[in-house]
């Protein structure tokens, strides 16, 4: 089903950039759909009583909508088979402003006899890389 | 510090978990999929699923689960409050579906101490309702030192 051809990929091309705009509305969102609630996570009192600049986004937000990108280039977010990240720096959600995440990727390795291709993401907010080692293998 | 002696410790099956399409598709808006086969039952079978298709990392919740048990756990002696998340990462045997009903065991697969502070690795393994595996997720917690 999907529409790519394995055998026309390069290593280090790129496959597109997306941006998602975190809010408060957003983390709380999430913690309801994940189920955590670390008050961390939409309470700047809390967070700041346990030395954090202020409310921040769950990791693991960050890290499930920036597999979007690989997951919308593939087509089916079934393919996507592999799934790993570092957390390098928190992403402060600013309770205005939110907190803007760009996602860019490129393939990073192509494996041609079992249809797998890695596609490897930068994920930046504020000018600084979040998620470090984020890489998604997708099977074409 | 967390106790160094429950490397390698398993702990239990969780009680099964039945991934409802309502849920995925909860979690499919909270982490902004615009993926048909996460919210649309028509496209997740024509790309030839029994039904939605969970985002890559819904697994976290039934990993969630078996975690608790460890951070219940005296013997672990895991500090919640001092915890930050180090790394994650999801293998999938396959896509987890709605319908599914899940399982989980956990194992600490290594404690390492560095610098007064704790790095904790577990390994989930998500079993579906014929025990057969569907993902492993794998999860590093830093525990930061009392300093």
């Amino acid at each position: 089903m999907t529409h790519i051809n394995i055998n026309g990929l390069e290593v280090g091309q790129e496959i597109g950039s997306q941006e998602f705009l975190l809010t408060r509305d957003s983390l709380v969102r999430y913690a309801g759909a994940s189920g955590d609630f670390n008050p961390i996570h939409y309470r700047d009192d809390f967070a700041k009583s346990v030395g954090l600049a202020g409310v921040l986004a769950h990791g693991m937000l960050t890290m499930g909508v920036a597999v979007q990108l690989a997951a919308n280039w593939v087509g089916d977010a079934g393919k996507v088979i592999d799934y790993g990240v570092r957390f390098t720096k928190p992403v402060f959600v600013d309770v205005s402003e939110g907190a803007l995440v760009v996602v860019t990727g490129k393939i990073g390795e192509i494996d041609t006899e079992n249809g797998i291709v890695r596609i490897d993401l930068s994920v930046v907010f504020n000018e600084t890389t979040v998620l470090g080692k984020a890489q998604a293998k997708v099977r074409l | 510090m967390v106790n160094p002696n429950v490397e390698g410790k398993k702990y239990p099956a969780t009680a099964p978990y039945l991934v409802g399409r309502e849920k995925i598709r909860e979690f499919a808006h909270a982490v902004m999929s615009s993926n048909p086969v996460n919210l649309d039952v028509f496209a997740a079978q024509a790309a030839g699923y029994t039904d939605l298709v969970a985002p890559t990392t819904f697994a976290v919740v039934i990993q969630e689960r078996s975690l608790a048990t460890v951070l219940a756990d005296p013997e672990a002696d895991i500090d919640f409050s001092r915890v930050v998340h180090g790394d994650q990462r999801f293998v999938h045997v396959r896509p987890i579906v709605a319908g599914d009903e899940l399982t989980s065991t956990l194992r600490v697969a290594s404690v390492k101490s560095l610098g007064g502070h704790s790095m904790v690795t577990f390994e989930t393994e998500i079993f579906d309702a014929n025990n057969e595996l569907v993902s492993t997720a794998i999860s590093t917690l830093v525990v930061r030192g009392d300093e």
